[in-house]
């Protein structure tokens, strides 16, 4: 006897495919939705900015006069950022996920300090910089320095940097571990030779990702008092300085319409570069893409 | 092991060289009790195979050999193995001194993603050795001890990863020749192999014997007879023979070996 009917079978085909096909749609939809509502900001964006957007813009101070101001220090602040927070967030970064996957023992203490790095990952921005302003620009007296600023920045991404690198460290085949330590290698040794090499397209993916995250972040520096109007550049780590997110938060609140052109022409600097920080991350990916 | 069989072993073994005295060894993982009062000695220049069914604690002894078992978190041990006299269980014996004297072959074929020239210097590199002349020198014999200098003679700056299953195995071989161990343990080594590398690695092994004493887990009771000239049988946790490889299969004394090695079980 058979137990499956197949005239039933046959029936029930034409609903199966068509709601093959609706899902289809569905996503195609989703997916529609989001490059329509960027689409249409970049439109704007550009459309707006695109007056301003030339080489004065890019050499000039900020002035009262839009036709005068430009991204000049905000631009070299964002950059001086990321001469702290990249060297600073990816050292503490890649060594506490060097010690939690290859020298912790797996207990409670090492699942704890885990699922709490996994929670700082989703902290509010503004929490670090609370947190800044008062152990960086108070207790250590930095002031709203660019040293403060990056090491509130370098913690703010360090969570996500710890989780990119700890997930790139254990994908790296274990039996690449035992080839390594059955020859007489220590850990250390082992660790250099066989495992930062096999992990450091992902630790690298995932540090400059969390450095785009640094870049485009206000909050946690208008907590820290970083000036919105600065008409000189910082000359050490010591000095005041500003960025980019925080002229462009200080154009928008301008009146004139044209500060809002000029905000948006600094959304443009800020969008190219952001760009090239994920051109880079894709480009070292590719380089270094092995598999296994 | 019987005592009669433990007596038989000692007697046998007289005037020959032992590489590894295996005496009480008992192991646990965690609650599992996976190695019981294991008594087994390895000799010099010679081809220890051991054989059982899954699951009965060959690949653990012999990654015991080299401590490779404490990887696995939650390992105990009693008893002791002597390594040229000297115990290795102690934990004040470096398992990277250890290392340097007894090389390992896996089961899958585990060569770094660097070039093959790369893949022989590690050990070599890692153990101190820089001259580059000395290097080439290692290479060459290495992987000319190995069987496998002709065929990547001419490409030993590209990727390993571009060599077959079979060659990719004889290049772990060299590179683990390439720190001139004196013991090489072998775990399952052909069993990710098609049959016609296997038979290579394994007339590669009869060539190895001249320098190296070697410990090979095997799951292909044909490969055991042909290449070794001792085997063991684990069963359980236990060594249940061991004896002559031409003894074993011919003429087994254990009722349980017989069973296994005639295909009754396992």
């Amino acid at each position: 006897m058979k137990l499956i009917d197949h005239s039933k079978v046959l029936n029930h085909m034409k609903p199966r495919l068509s709601f093959n096909v609706f899902f289809r749609f569905l996503f195609l939809l989703a997916t529609l939705f989001g490059l329509l509502v960027l689409g249409i900001l970049l439109y704007r964006i550009i459309s707006e900015g695109f007056p301003y957007f030339d080489l004065h813009f890019f050499q000039s101070l900020p002035s009262r006069h839009p036709e005068q101001a430009g991204v000049y220090t905000a631009l070299i602040g964002s950059i001086w950022l990321m001469a702290v927070v990249a060297p600073v967030s990816l050292i503490l970064g890649v060594g506490t996920a060097i010690f939690l996957e290859e020298y912790a023992k797996k207990n409670a203490i090492t699942t704890f300090i885990q699922i709490n790095i996994s929670n700082l990952a989703g902290v509010p921005s503004i929490v670090f910089g609370l947190l800044g302003l008062t152990v960086f620009v108070r207790a250590l007296a930095l002031g709203s320095s660019v040293l403060a600023a990056g090491l509130t920045m370098s913690l703010l991404v360090l969570p996500v940097i710890i989780v990119a690198s700890q997930e790139a460290i254990r994908s790296v085949p274990k039996e690449l571990r035992q080839a390594s330590y059955g020859l007489g290698a220590t850990k250390w040794q082992t660790i250099l030779r066989v495992v930062l090499p096999a992990a450091i397209p992902g630790i690298l993916t995932g540090g400059i990702l969390a450095l785009s995250r640094a870049i485009g972040e206000t909050a946690p520096l208008v907590v820290l008092g970083l000036p919105l109007f600065l008409a000189f550049l910082p000359r050490t780590v010591f000095d005041i300085f500003t960025v980019l997110p925080m002229q462009i938060f200080n154009w928008t609140s301008r009146p004139q319409e044209e500060f809002r052109a000029l905000a948006a022409a600094g959304i443009m600097v800020l969008l190219i570069l952001l760009l090239l920080l994920n051109t880079i991350a894709v480009l070292i990916r590719n380089k270094y893409q092995r598999r296994y | 092991m019987s005592e009669t069989q433990a007596q038989m072993s000692m007697n046998e073994n007289d005037g020959n060289k032992l590489v590894y005295k295996t005496n009480g060894l008992n192991l646990w993982y965690g609650e599992n009790h996976a190695l019981k009062d294991i008594q087994l000695h390895v000799v010099e220049n010679e081809v220890t195979a051991i054989i059982g069914p899954s699951g009965c604690g060959k690949s653990t002894y012999i990654k015991t050999l080299n401590r490779m078992i404490e990887l696995i978190p939650g390992v105990k041990t009693t008893g002791e193995i002597l390594y040229r006299g000297r115990n290795i269980l102690d934990k004040t014996y470096p398992v990277e001194e250890l290392r340097t004297k007894v090389g390992m072959v896996f089961q899958k074929p585990n060569p770094f993603p660097k070039s093959i020239y790369e893949n022989v210097v590690y050990g070599p590199r890692i153990h101190g050795i820089r001259d580059k002349k000395i290097l080439d020198q290692i290479v060459e014999k290495s992987l000319r001890g190995a069987a496998i200098w002709d065929e990547v003679k001419d490409r030993l700056q590209t990727n390993a990863y571009g060599l077959s299953g079979g060659q990719q195995q004889r290049l772990c071989i060299a590179r683990c020749m390439a720190i001139e161990p004196d013991v090489i343990l072998m775990d399952e080594p052909t069993s990710a192999l098609d049959p016609i590398s296997t038979l290579k690695v394994e007339e590669l092994l009869q060539e190895l014997k001249k320098n190296f004493s070697i410990i090979i887990v095997t799951h292909n009771m044909q490969q055991a007879a042909r290449i070794s000239d001792k085997t063991a049988f684990f069963l359980n946790g236990e060594v249940i023979e061991f004896t002559k490889t031409s003894k074993i299969f011919s003429n087994p004394s254990d009722k349980r070996t017989e069973d296994y090695i005639t295909g009754r079980f396992g």
